[in-house]
């Protein structure tokens, strides 16, 4: 199977419950089991999430694009903002490295899309943006 | 996200019902504060059987209330969370500092 559907959302953070539900609706066609399912909304969750607190601290009317792909078992989604960027990804990829400790964030989210997801690939570019690629395999599974 | 907060002798129930994210944090975090500033209670027991979803914002809670309840004396439990969520919190190291309870 080969399908792809692609959205732009506002930066609003009371977008992103919708958008990991389409995302989790897409994937249906897949066949994953409720454990894959509740793996791939986590880590949409996530990566949307962020692209909203972190990346555009100076507020205004700000935009997020998200992209899924299928290819026959693959499922590829895709968040990219036109952000700050991350300065060291491989410090902000570290369990509990947060730059928002003081508004309660743990600094676990990559840590549990990383934990969720076959493959992520993080490309930023300071005051560019940043492109977060999740890769995963759906295979068979004894769906529960 | 709705959550209700039961009165217990010697216990509070906080019952998380729904999914619990970045936007919801915001009501929840308000909620659950209220309640722990009010406390006269020991114990405070976050039931999380009706906890659809949670993702990393949930655990920034967590660790916030924890931060909390200790400086208050008062004891700390997460009952029924879901496979997923269980996961999450297991991940996160959450159980090192705070019990589950069934
Ligand atoms: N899209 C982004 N734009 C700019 N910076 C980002 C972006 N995504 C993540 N970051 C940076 O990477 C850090 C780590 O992200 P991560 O999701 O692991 O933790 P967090 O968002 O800080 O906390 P939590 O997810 O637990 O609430 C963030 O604190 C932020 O500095
Ligand atoms: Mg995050």
């Amino acid at each position: 199977m080969n399908n792809q559907f692609r959205m732009k959302i506002k930066a609003l953070t009371e977008n992103v419950a919708f958008t990991r539900s389409c995302i989790s609706a897409f994937c249906v066609g897949l066949n994953p089991s409720l454990e894959q399912l509740d793996e791939i909304k986590t880590s949409s969750s996530e990566a949307i999430t962020n692209a909203i607190v972190h990346a555009y601290p100076t507020g205004g009317d700000n935009f997020i694009y998200v992209e899924v792909r299928i290819e026959d078992t693959n499922l590829t989604i895709i968040v990219e903002d036109e952000g700050v960027g991350i300065e060291d990804i491989s410090q902000a990829i570290q369990p509990f490295f947060t730059t928002k400790a003081e508004e309660e964030h743990s600094g676990m989210g990559f840590t549990l899309i990383n934990s969720f997801m076959d493959k992520v690939d993080i490309i930023s570019t300071k005051d560019k943006g940043t492109k977060i690629v999740m890769q995963k395999n759906i295979v068979e599974s004894t769906n529960v | 996200m709705k959550i209700e907060i039961m009165h217990q002798p010697n216990m509070l129930i906080a019952c998380l019902d729904g999914e619990l994210d970045e936007y919801s944090a915001v009501s929840v975090r308000e909620k659950l504060d209220r309640a722990i500033d009010l406390a006269v209670v020991q114990n405070f027991i976050f039931d999380m059987s009706r906890l659809t979803f949670m993702d990393s914002t949930g655990i920034g809670i967590l660790l916030g209330r924890y931060k909390k309840l200790k400086a208050k004396g008062m004891c700390i439990y997460i009952a029924h969370p879901s496979p997923h969520i269980d996961r999450i919190l297991k991940t996160a190291g959450i159980y090192t500092i705070i019990n589950k309870i069934a």
